[in-house]
């Protein structure tokens, strides 16, 4: 396998200095700060939803905003939080920067491709956004969008939430077409797959898992979309139609999402660790086997989103099983880490913070979904607070800390400059207690009674509501430091140097923020990603 | 590997024994659930004590350990270098993977257990019957197998637990119930009774037989741990026997448009002789309401 020619295409064609930023840019590294800063865009516009959503939940009545208002501000928050931001960022972002390091090459397999990729995500970001506006009534039926709910609310909002949708699965299909090929095909000579940074391992599960499911996803909403526009019944129970089936098929995709969302994060905190407590990751073999795993088993666990919808019982059993059964492998990642942790020299700075907290916030997540994998005890908290509980403490707790933890580590990558340490631990112990305050309580809640996606409560629920809506509150002003932090240090913050935080990963072996073709001369050879403590006075040798 | 200080070992033993101790304690005594008022429900709050008291325990052992590490090897000020150079252990990897599989296996043959005294097991109707009757979709007809039961509506899942715990004491109460945006409505088959609210007697098993009018809703009584999504085109089945007098809120949990939040019904438990009571004074036999 030959590299590309990087003449080919990073020529003097593409513009240069921070116009780069807005334009069709090939450059992987371009690409990757385009998906970060576009989706933190649309974080703070989810956030703000999810603001209006706790304060309207602040007291028992629905007072705040009209009723299908409120259904409008869910639906949004949670695909914008999924589709705009979770999934671009921690695939996209991270993906594009790193994939092409870690594997030595100079660009992404297909950098057109990629480009694309990332230039369906602004319009189809501002379609749903816009939908609220323009549509006249923007999607109600949740981000799950069931039948029939789907094909009874305003037809105009339902189909724009459906084609912007489709247009962000494209996005995603393309980004693992293009992880696959870049991982698979584009391997420095000499590099071994078994050598590779655990984050390539975790994107190639993750893309393995877009290119197989998002389809499924695709082709359930044109379906959905013929039964709002064209009046077929796939799911229409009045014209024969049969709505447990849309489930089947929406969540054939977005179970997978979960580790579509996830498993990025669990490579990216395989990076961060090694780093930062000065030691090899634990347990290379068993981390890369634990990731096929997940991705098997996630392939086979999506029914027990199901499990009151009138799933037979051989099928609530399977489906309990292989779903308790993820727990094994999630567990070996966690003991790993630990071990990595265990005998270093620590050095509790931001990025570390937040890869602690996602340690202990995943870990409470984890043991939440295995309850709520047993058939007997989902019936009572499904579709309850219980489960906005755990999903946060997934998705939030587990992969924002991390995106958070990222940021803090390859900041310096990708300015040159340092983040500032007392506003990361600032932003951190906002952002911690913030999360803990606002999610924990609703796993009470849930065991109490209080279901989800409702805009009243009995007024029994009043003080923990109020306690998870001052949570939310602490978590909006916890984005204050960030903000500050990064526009502070990227004018005149703290030169960081090439490698500042002494790593061995391939990224750190070339000038920070690095040149288009990644490296001066040739690729490093790096067989050794963790390799401290062998050579205690310098950095790994590199082999060019 | 075999040169553990004996104070290791002792501290690790201690450490572990408070822990599992802390954890059951916590399960055992912090109440996390509602008043148990249906026949399942303890059943359901054993599983819950059981599996809040593993969950403590992984949680807490894992949080203590973790900051314990932190503090134990936090990087002292002025201090370049490596940690040790290790990168796996196969006996402890064998360990913590042989943990949490057997952690899984027990809980998943526990809840199985659990699952089965609900009476989820029992098949409430023939499965291969698949015909629907309002829809006569012979496309479906198929997949059915026994043709004689093509007039035969299937009934989906749902908690069977009729035929479980069914007390000598009388026969199965059914309840057709509607649910429609925003409301449920439960009809009395046998005493021709319509009712915005759900009535039933204790001690005496309640079969409810619910289908959607509009969208998908969902039947769930905190107080009786049970929830059943109430479907259009597919009926379903929910069967429960309450325990304890009192009045208890119907909640519906799958959204179903703007007023979901609102929509709300109450189920009314009464003892065997006030239901007796209310149904004479219901029943249009009676009155003319």
């Amino acid at each position: 396998m030959t590299l590309a020619n990087p003449s080919d295409f990073n020529g003097n064609l593409q513009p240069q200095g921070w116009l780069r930023y807005f334009s069709f840019s090939l450059d992987h590294k371009v690409i990757g700060l385009q998906y970060l800063v576009c989706g933190f865009i649309f974080y703070l516009i989810g956030g703000a939803l999810a603001g209006a959503i706790r304060t309207e939940l602040a007291t028992p009545l629905s007072d705040f905003m009209p009723r299908d208002t409120y259904n409008e501000v869910l639906t949004l928050h949670g695909t914008v939080m999924i589709f705009l931001w979770i999934v671009p960022v921690v695939n996209g972002a991270f993906g594009n920067y790193l994939i092409p390091f870690y594997v030595g090459a100079r660009d992404m397999a297909f950098p057109r491709l990629n480009a694309v990729a990332f230039w369906l995500i602004p319009p189809a970001g501002i379609l749903l956004i816009s939908s609220y506006f323009i549509a006249g009534a923007a999607a109600q039926s949740g981000w799950t969008a069931y039948p029939p709910l789907s094909l009874t609310t305003p037809a105009a909002g339902q189909v724009v939430w459906i084609l912007s949708v489709l247009l962000l699965g494209g996005s995603s299909i393309f980004g693992g077409i293009n992880f696959i090929a870049t991982i698979l095909k584009l391997r420095r000579p000499g590099l071994k797959l078994m050598q590779l940074p655990m984050y390539c391992w975790a994107m190639l599960g993750t893309s393995i898992l877009v290119v197989l499911s998002t389809p499924v996803l695709a082709g359930t909403l044109i379906l959905l979309s013929f039964d709002i526009i064209a009046h077929t019944g796939f799911f229409n129970p009045a014209l024969g139609g049969n709505v447990v089936v849309y489930q089947h098929l929406f969540w054939f995709y977005s179970h997978p999402a979960v580790y579509i969302m996830v498993l990025p994060a669990f490579g990216l905190v395989s990076e961060i660790l090694p780093v930062h407590a000065r030691k090899p990751l634990f347990g290379y073999t068993t981390m890369v086997y634990s990731i096929m795993a997940i991705v098997f088993l996630g392939l086979i666990v999506w029914a027990h989103h199901m499990f009151t919808s009138g799933t037979p019982p051989w099928m609530r059993l399977f489906f309990t099983i292989a779903t308790s059964f993820i727990a094994v492998p999630t567990g070996i990642k966690f003991f790993n880490w630990l071990a990595t942790l265990w005998g270093g020299k620590i050095a509790l700075n931001s990025a570390m913070l937040f890869s602690c907290a996602f340690i202990v916030n995943f870990v409470f997540g984890g043991i939440t979904g295995v309850a709520l994998a047993q058939v007997p005890f989902d019936i009572h908290v499904h579709d309850t607070y219980f489960v906005v509980g755990h999903f946060h403490y997934i998705v939030y707790g587990g992969t924002v800390f991390v995106i958070f933890a990222s940021l803090y580590h390859w900041y310096p990558k990708f300015t040159g400059r340092m983040l500032n340490e007392d506003l990361g631990r600032l932003h951190f112990l906002l952002t911690f207690i913030g999360f803990n305050l606002c999610f924990a309580p609703q796993h009470w809640l849930g065991l109490n009674g209080m279901p989800r996606r409702v805009a009243e409560y009995d007024p029994t629920f009043t003080t923990l509501n109020q306690v998870s809506s001052v949570g939310a509150l602490l978590m909006a002003i916890s984005t204050i430091p960030l903000l500050i932090n990064v526009v502070v240090t990227a004018l005149n913050g703290k030169v960081a140097g090439d490698n500042p935080w002494n790593a061995l990963t391939p990224e750190w072996l070339t000038s920070s923020p690095p040149p288009v073709e990644n490296w001066i001369g040739e690729a490093p050879l790096v067989t050794e990603p963790y390799g401290y403590g062998q050579h205690q006075d310098q950095p790994q040798e590199v082999q060019a | 590997m075999c040169t553990v200080p004996i104070r290791t070992v002792l501290t690790v033993i201690t450490a572990t024994t408070a822990l599992v101790l802390t954890g059951l304690w916590v399960g055992y005594n912090v109440n996390m659930l509602p008043l148990d008022a249906s026949s399942n429900a303890p059943t359901y709050d054993a599983l819950f004590k059981v599996l809040f008291s593993i969950g403590m325990v992984l949680f807490l052992g894992i949080v203590i350990l973790l900051v314990y590490s932190l503090f134990r090897f936090r990087r002292r000020s002025g201090d370049l270098s490596d940690g040790l150079a290790i990168e796996g252990n196969l006996p402890l990897e064998i360990v913590w993977t042989a943990i949490p599989a057997i952690v899984v296996l027990f809980v998943g043959i526990y809840s199985y257990d659990i699952y089965e005294r609900m009476g989820g097991m029992v098949a409430l109707n023939d499965h291969s019957a698949m015909a629907h009757t309002a829809m006569d979709h012979s496309a479906m007809d198929h997949s059915g197998m026994a043709s004689g039961e093509v007039s035969q509506a299937r009934v989906w899942g749902g908690i069977g637990g009729a035929g479980m715990d069914a007390a000598p004491t009388g026969a199965v109460l059914p309840v057709e119930v509607t649910a429609m945006q925003f409301a449920f409505i439960f009809h009395y088959p046998d005493a021709n009774i319509t009712s915005g609210e759900l009535h039933v007697p204790t001690g005496q098993p309640v079969e409810l037989h619910m289908e959607a009018r509009d969208v998908i809703h969902a039947f769930w009584v905190p107080q009786f741990r049970l929830k059943q999504d109430v479907i259009p085109g597919q009926p379903t089945v929910l069967s429960f026997t309450a325990t304890k007098a009192g009045s208890y809120p119907i909640v519906c949990a799958e959204l179903c448009g703007p007023y979901h939040g609102g929509m709300r019904s109450t189920v009314v438990v009464h003892e065997p002789e006030a239901y007796a009571t209310w149904l004479q004074q219901n029943s249009p036999a009676s009155t003319t309401t």
